[in-house]
């Protein structure tokens, strides 16, 4: 049985968000509990009815605990549950950080 | 190694100057049981991979752990990943492309799943797709690549799924080194960061390849040659392994173009050298069986080793296929009285191996190693055009014979020509990767590549065209023996002007 969540600030629907620079790479979505999350384009989505944020199920949501990329799953304020520098930087599109002079030259 | 003479009765390893290298001599000294698991696995065997085809179904997406060579959008990774961009597969496209490329080339004799992700983070899917093949064409070899961090947790469904091919991909086993190469990994439903990340992966790689070889499941192990990072290390890593019962260590350079947004390609980690990777290879050798032939396959490969027929294959094309039992078992029968007829031939090659342990060639104390090219579309023969060369096989000719120290990728792929720069600069990169071989042999050659190669120190050769290659090696060194090329190190001098 599931149960709606209401955000006590606003009232709004708890639930987490996928925003762009998803990089549709599959691995939140067999881990989801609830089943919330959907294949799409141009990126996955988070079904909000059926997400529950995982509070009852587990200590961190398990979408936001393996997406590589930083900021792209966002909770119902809008602050990324993986903020930058969070994950080493390792995200598709960043830009180039300056080159190491020792290497490659 | 001991230079053998003339007329001298060769010993039980038989595959001295002139025939096939190292490799085939370790392979005759396998167990009987070992070379049989391998002898018509187009990865494993060295003799097999120009007779046998495999494929690989991206049916796996997800992944649990993150690799700093790794980014999981785009095509060209180390894993043998093509990335999310490309075609992912349910289970059961996954199988009706399997049995339509199985029934359109009957030399296809593995089926592999290797990613984009993890084989083992998506194990509903994987064993889903081994279960149905099985079923349906169970003269298939099914394998698996994994970067083991849930490998003990599913290797009694392994074993049940048959499976007899784990490659497990190690880049160390040191914490402190884990700790430069995944930055975290997704354990126990909580991400897990650093050097704690690379302990726990460590452990449970050891703990799945140990209790792989106890179910006696052949083991290759996979490393990534991080110059810096794990170079120094992986000797380590092969004699661990192969103490615990790998079959093959495989050590493959890294990749790692800017283009490719991958942390290592982005602060500027730069991959090993050709002759950086075979210094490590030869290290390596010295411990346990190496796989030079390692083609960095991608994991929606389709058809021989080093070349892709992924485009003949694609959904709509296979979606579009009648698969019906009466197919399925026709196809099955070609493959079978194929496999028949290949063995049958590796066999009597063997055989004469051991039968006729007189050098081909007279073994000349004089003469230095020359490292030649060969443009090869399979078989084990010269055949094919310079141009169309995606990959070139080095060969080292010797006193000592032929041994073959592995593939070279003409151009590395990319996202596109758009990406890798202008077609003029492939032939430039080509020679580039070619700078240490004296000879190219190809079937054909255009004016222009020849004139610019030949420039650069590397003599196009198209005479032995359709010949076998190492027969044709031997052929040309014993050429430039006679002709005096090899007794100063004219090369070297040349190379240096």
């Amino acid at each position: 049985m599931r149960t709606l969540r209401l955000s006590k600030g606003t009232g709004e629907k708890m639930a987490l968000e996928i925003v762009e620079g998803c990089v549709n790479c599959w691995a939140c979505l067999p881990l989801c509990p609830n089943e919330a999350i959907v294949e799409a384009h141009p990126h996955f989505l988070i079904e909000p009815s059926l997400c529950s944020e995982c509070v009852e199920a587990f200590a961190t949501p398990q979408c936001a605990a393996i997406c590589p990329v930083e900021g792209v799953i966002i909770d119902e304020l809008g602050q990324a549950l993986n903020p930058p520098g969070s994950l080493g930087g390792i995200i598709a599109g960043l830009p180039a950080p300056a080159a190491n002079p020792q290497v490659g030259a | 190694m001991t230079i053998p003479h003339l007329g001298t009765p060769v010993s039980a390893s038989g595959c001295s100057a002139g025939s096939c290298g190292s490799k085939s001599a370790q392979m005759d000294a396998l167990s009987a049981d070992t070379l049989k698991k391998v002898q018509d696995h187009p990865c494993y065997s060295e003799e097999a991979h120009h007779h046998f085809a495999r494929m690989h179904v991206a049916v796996a997406p997800a992944c649990n752990i993150q690799c700093n060579y790794c980014n999981r959008k785009y095509d060209c990774s180390n894993e043998s990943r093509p990335g999310v961009v490309s075609e992912v597969l349910t289970p059961k496209q996954a199988v009706k492309k399997t049995l339509a490329v199985a029934a359109a080339i009957p030399q296809m004799s593995v089926l592999g799943i290797a990613g984009p992700g993890d084989a083992l983070a998506n194990p509903e899917r994987t064993f889903s797709v081994f279960r149905e093949l099985q079923q349906r064409a169970p003269d298939i070899k099914l394998c698996l690549s994994t970067n083991g961090l849930m490998l003990p947790e599913y290797v009694a469904q392994i074993a049940a799924a048959n499976v007899d091919h784990v490659t497990i991909t190690i880049n160390c086993i040191d914490p402190d080194v884990g700790a430069q190469i995944y930055p975290w990994i997704f354990w126990n439903h909580r991400r897990v960061m650093g050097r704690e990340a690379a302990e726990i992966l460590i452990a449970q790689q050891q703990k799945g390849l140990e209790m792989l070889v106890a179910r006696g499941i052949l083991v290759k192990v996979n490393s990534v040659m991080i110059p810096g990072i794990n170079d120094a290390h992986l000797q380590e890593v092969s004699r661990v392994v192969r103490a615990k019962g790998a079959f093959l260590h495989n050590v493959m350079p890294l990749i790692s173009e800017a283009e490719h947004g991958t942390h290592f390609g982005l602060t500027g980690q730069r991959g090993p050298t050709p002759e950086e990777l075979q210094t490590l290879q030869d290290a390596c050798a010295g411990d346990m069986n190496m796989m030079r032939h390692c083609r960095q396959c991608r994991a929606d490969a389709v058809g021989m080793l080093g070349e892709d027929r992924g485009a003949d294959f694609t959904m709509d094309k296979v979606e579009a296929m009648e698969i019906d039992a009466q197919f399925e078992q026709a196809a099955m029968q070609r493959r079978l009285a194929l496999r028949e007829a290949i063995n049958a031939e590796l066999e009597a090659k063997r055989n004469a191996r051991h039968a006729a342990p007189v050098l081909q060639f007279h073994a000349p104390k004089r003469g230095r190693p020359v490292h030649m090219a060969v443009a090869s579309s399979g078989g084990g023969l010269i055949n094919q055009h310079f141009g169309h060369a995606k990959e070139f096989l080095i060969y080292e000719a010797s006193s000592a014979g032929v041994r073959f120290l592995g593939p070279r990728k003409a151009a590395q792929y990319c996202g596109g020509e758009s990406d890798c720069g202008e077609a003029e600069n492939t032939l430039a990169r080509t020679i580039a990767v070619l700078a240490d071989c004296e000879v190219v042999l190809c079937s054909r050659i255009g004016f222009e590549p020849w004139g610019k190669l030949e420039s650069a120190g590397i003599m196009p050769n198209g005479e032995h065209a359709m010949e076998p290659i190492e027969e044709a090696v031997t052929a040309v060194w014993s050429e430039m023996l006679k002709a005096g090329k090899l007794d100063v190190a004219a090369f070297e001098d040349q190379k240096r002007a």
